[in-house]
């Protein structure tokens, strides 16, 4: 303990590395959970991991993971945007008639195209937010509706068809290297520096700063407000890329492309131990849950199951997730307390910082 | 207080003025028929944003209320078909039904403290998919016709159906609870401080727990309307009704934070809507169009005493620093 008192930093150290243990628990019960899952409906039905069926289940993973990861930032600061679903639709509508306009666009173009008109969707969510100062919850269920009316207003009676899309653009939707889809490999990357940026930069860090306690974040000299709405611009940017993929994979749009889905999109970032209340998470254990809720949907024809069991098992699992995230909560505070506590004899200001950082 | 009665008004003037325009310039607005369409799609929305509005008031959220009216439906119609045949009984079950859903989301919220918007999420997702485990992709349809008939009857010499009088009754008495007695204003209490008002000796997590319950039985009653109103008991009844619920009680005037608003203004909201899409529907725009309209109303209706709200204080801070 005589140790402890002449190293004032490291209460500090000791609370992170508990907090940090914590996380890796989180990510690897879901990593887990999901080998549990994959190897059961493996000895059930062999077939269940042949080349083939992984490949469809990377597929259909794919753009909830980059949802999910979008959703996981703006999560992370305690806000929601339930409005990406939307964003998707207007994206994957406006790369297609890109298509049908002007034939010869070529894909890194439309690309952009799609990423760009979901940065401003994404802008203007973060504006209302940040600057008018109204709740997510509201601007983004207001926005949910505005996009989709919008797509629905643009694309009455129409419909764009694979037809009409570049060969090239399609492949990309079904193409794989080495087995793994095209589109699962745009998902890793996005995730990867997703990611590295929320670890390893600082106004990544200041994320979670502001989602445990904006009013500290904003009294530390964060700006919190700037913040917010880059989370939301990132958010939108990410759903409108994911819009591009989709318009890749399914090649025949019409204005209901995403619909519905915003719910699914929170379920698979609270499954992934992301706190609904902000603070805390990763965007992989975010992406972990959006393959995990892809799988259960594809593994349980297999195991038998009737497919009308599938949304009962998600909602399930979501309970599961929060009611588990709520026991390791409290484990880790009662570890913070016991560290904090030991300090507190010996080194009294330092512990405060030392709680509050972890 | 004041701003919230002068929300109320506001949404009750926005109702008049533009049932007054769209009276004189879309043809069919205001007609006796045009009413009573308008009445039949306000029932189950006030039914459940009613009770809605006061867990949200208490500053918690019921994302599940059209998961819940869709379990109901497909229980209602499985039991009908085996041979259930009392409408009181079968009412009574259902009833019963919607307020164990409640108290599922109930006991997540207030036992295990747990976050709503999460729980509700879940349990959206669980009770959804409990009804599709109920019928599948069945539909059961074939109700006794004076059942049917009846639910959307017309109170006798207006074209109007009786079940408003419910819905009336349900604002009544939840308007008086919630204005006028100790309970409601605890609910206020609850919403601006949980720990505060649990050390002015309100029972919150009781408190709560009973309005979980009181959603999910109310929930489950919009199911039965629905069911007999479109005859049929689908696993997808009234997918997504949970979202124009909560815009109708956020643009109603109550805060998604809690503490504010009330129910006058809310079920102003839900008419307000309901009268929108019917009369922009008869003039010809695209139903889904109107999504347009929805949610910039709901937008705008946060946005605008925000940035009052903000200029206001701005005001005011000059003033002070001019008087000094």
């Amino acid at each position: 303990m005589t140790a402890l008192a002449e190293r004032p930093g490291d209460t500090r150290t000791r609370g992170r590395v508990v907090a940090q243990r914590f996380f890796v628990v989180r990510e690897l019960g879901i990593g887990l959970a999901l080998l549990l899952l994959i190897v059961i409906t493996a000895l059930v039905n062999p077939r269940f991991l042949a080349a083939q069926s992984i490949k469809d289940l990377l597929l259909g993973s794919t753009i909830l993971a980059i949802l999910a990861t979008g959703q996981a930032i703006v999560v992370i600061t305690r806000n929601v945007d339930l409005s990406v679903g939307s964003v998707l639709g207007l994206s994957a509508f406006a790369v297609g008639t890109l298509f049908v306009s002007a034939p010869g666009t070529p894909i890194p173009v439309a690309l952009a195209m799609g990423v760009a008109l979901g940065a401003a969707c994404g802008a203007v969510n973060g504006l209302l937010i940040a600057a008018a100062r109204v709740p997510a919850l509201v601007v983004t269920l207001g926005t949910l509706y505005v996009f989709r009316g919008i797509d629905y207003t643009w694309a009455t009676g129409k419909q764009v068809n694979a037809a009409d899309m570049p060969a090239g653009f399609l492949r990309m939707g079904t193409k794989a290297v080495l087995g793994v889809p095209v589109l699962a490999l745009f998902a890793v990357v996005v995730l990867v520096f997703a990611g590295y940026y929320l670890r390893a930069f600082r106004s990544g860090r200041e994320l979670y700063a502001i989602g445990s306690e904006p009013a500290a974040a904003r009294l530390n000299g964060i700006p919190v407000g700037r913040r917010i709405f880059g989370a939301f611009v990132v958010s939108g940017a990410l759903a409108g890329f994911a819009g591009v993929l989709y318009a890749a994979r399914f090649g025949t749009l019409d204005a209901n492309a995403g619909i519905n889905s915003e719910l699914n999109v929170v379920a698979a970032v609270v499954v992934g131990g992301v706190a609904i209340f902000g603070g805390s998470g990763s965007v992989y254990g975010a992406a972990l849950g959006a393959v995990l809720l892809t799988t259960i949907g594809a593994a349980l024809p297999v195991l038998g199951v009737s497919p009308f069991w599938q949304r009962a098992a998600v909602g399930a699992l979501i309970l599961a997730a929060i009611g588990l995230d709520r026991i390791l909560m409290a484990r880790v505070g009662e570890r913070l307390r016991v560290i904090g506590g030991r300090s507190v004899a010996e080194n009294a200001p330092d512990q405060r910082k030392g709680a509050r950082r972890a | 207080m004041r701003r919230s009665y002068a929300w109320d008004l506001g949404i009750i003037v926005a109702l008049v003025l533009f049932v007054a325009v769209a009276g004189q310039t879309i043809e069919g607005v205001g007609s006796p028929r045009f009413w009573r369409f308008v009445i039949l799609e306000v029932i189950p929305v006030a039914l459940i944003a009613l009770p809605l509005a006061l867990v949200v008031i208490t500053g918690e959220i019921d994302l599940s209320v059209a998961s819940v009216l869709g379990l109901t439906c497909t229980v209602l119609g499985q039991l009908w078909a085996w041979g259930v045949s009392s409408l009181p009984l079968l009412i009574v079950l259902c009833l019963l039904l919607g307020a164990a859903l409640g108290a599922v989301n109930g006991v997540f919220v207030t036992v295990f403290g747990l976050p709503s918007l999460a729980v509700t999420i879940g349990t959206l997702a669980l009770y959804r998919g409990l009804a599709y485990v109920v019928l599948g992709d069945r539909a059961v349809a074939n109700y006794p016709t004076t059942w049917t008939r009846n639910a959307i009857a017309a109170i006798p010499g207006l074209t109007i159906p009786w079940m408003i009088l419910v819905v009336v009754a349900v604002a009544v008495i939840l308007g008086v609870i919630l204005h006028a007695t100790p309970i409601g204003r605890g609910l206020y209490a609850i919403g601006n401080n949980a720990e505060a008002s649990a050390f002015a000796g309100i029972s919150v997590a009781r408190t709560k727990f009973w309005l979980f319950v009181l959603t999910g039985a109310m929930s489950a009653l919009a199911g039965v309307f629905w069911t007999f109103r479109f005859a049929s008991a689908r696993a997808d009844n009234a997918t997504g009704l949970e979202l124009a619920a909560v815009a109708a009680v956020l643009l109603g005037g109550v805060s998604i934070f809690g503490g504010r608003g009330g129910l006058v203004g809310v079920l102003a909201a839900v008419v307000l809507l309901a009268t929108l899409r019917n009369a922009l529907q008869l003039a010809d725009v695209p139903a889904n169009a109107l999504t347009i309209v929805t949610g910039s109303l709901l937008i705008a209706s946060v946005v605008g005493p925000n940035v009052a709200t903000q200029a206001r204080d701005a005001l005011r801070r000059r003033r002070a620093r001019t008087a000094t």
